[in-house]
């Protein structure tokens, strides 16, 4: 499965490289990972989305938080220029491509899941692990459950 | 909680371990489908929920089963670096720690 998909880490290493950069980043690693079974079936659970996208524009170095926003109507956009997606293969302008909230709505009018939540929830990429373990994941996972999410789906960019 | 990652980056995603994963072998940016084809979205974010109630055991990746039909030459381009693009790279390198120098010395870069 691995023989054709992009090798990020190693490109994005080469990249900074390139530019000067010495020390590689070093990407997220857990050696024990957590699983959490079904505890209802699918079409009495109620969905957590969770993006990478901002409810703004953000600049590659502004400060990143936490956001949530309603899901009873789709957002007229989102945000994401300052992400690493491929600018020059595709584009953002479906929100659909990569939030899929309308898609998450139909599947509940077509009873493959219960429900979704209030609220969806914009996740700040951050290089740091520190604060992605100890501020911003707790952070996101408190909202989720104040708005009584079964199932967390995560759609990072 | 129950959680299922709908993701096109695999290498990165596999690295860091999660629980459920549905890998979309596309340009990063669209993982739910190719845009505007609601009915490949639909295909692909029912998929991640198969994956949610079948996976019994962490580290499970499933791969959809749609090819990007754009330009075939997207997973070479990305992050490419040609020899003619290494000076112009360096620059941009000195650039961005000039940047990054400037504001970290305004206290508006996020630190460990």
């Amino acid at each position: 499965m691995m023989s054709q998909a992009v090798q990020y880490m190693a490109r994005t290493r080469a990249y900074y490289e390139a530019q000067g950069f010495e020390v590689p980043y070093t990407w997220a690693h857990f050696d024990e990972i957590p699983f959490t079974p079904l505890a209802r079936p699918l079409q009495e659970s109620k969905v957590a989305l969770i993006t990478t996208a901002a409810l703004y524009d953000r600049d590659a170095d502004d400060v990143r938080k936490v956001a949530t926003h309603t899901t009873s109507k789709i957002p007229e956009r989102l945000y994401a220029n300052d992400l690493s997606w491929d600018k020059q293969a595709t584009h953002l302008n479906d929100l659909g491509s990569y939030f899929p909230l309308a898609t998450l709505k139909q599947l509940v009018r077509d009873r493959r899941i219960g429900s979704i939540c209030a609220n969806f929830y914009c996740a700040p990429t951050e290089y740091s692990h520190r604060r992605t373990m100890e501020a911003d994941a707790p952070e996101i996972l408190e909202r989720c459950r104040q708005d009584n999410a079964d199932i967390a789906l995560l759609v990072p960019l | 909680m129950p959680t299922v990652i709908l993701g096109s980056a695999q290498d990165i995603v596999e690295h860091c371990g999660v629980p459920r994963f549905l890998f979309t072998d596309f340009p990063l940016g669209n993982p739910c489908g190719k845009p505007y084809d609601a009915e490949m979205q639909l295909s692909t974010v029912s998929h991640c929920f198969d994956v949610l109630e079948e996976a019994t055991t962490a580290g499970l990746t499933v791969a959809s089963p749609f090819q990007w039909d754009g330009d075939k030459t997207w997973r070479d381009r990305y992050l490419e670096i040609r020899n003619e693009d290494r000076e112009k790279l360096r620059l941009k390198g000195e650039e961005r720690k000039a940047q990054r120098k400037a504001l970290r010395a305004a206290g508006r870069v996020r630190t460990e």
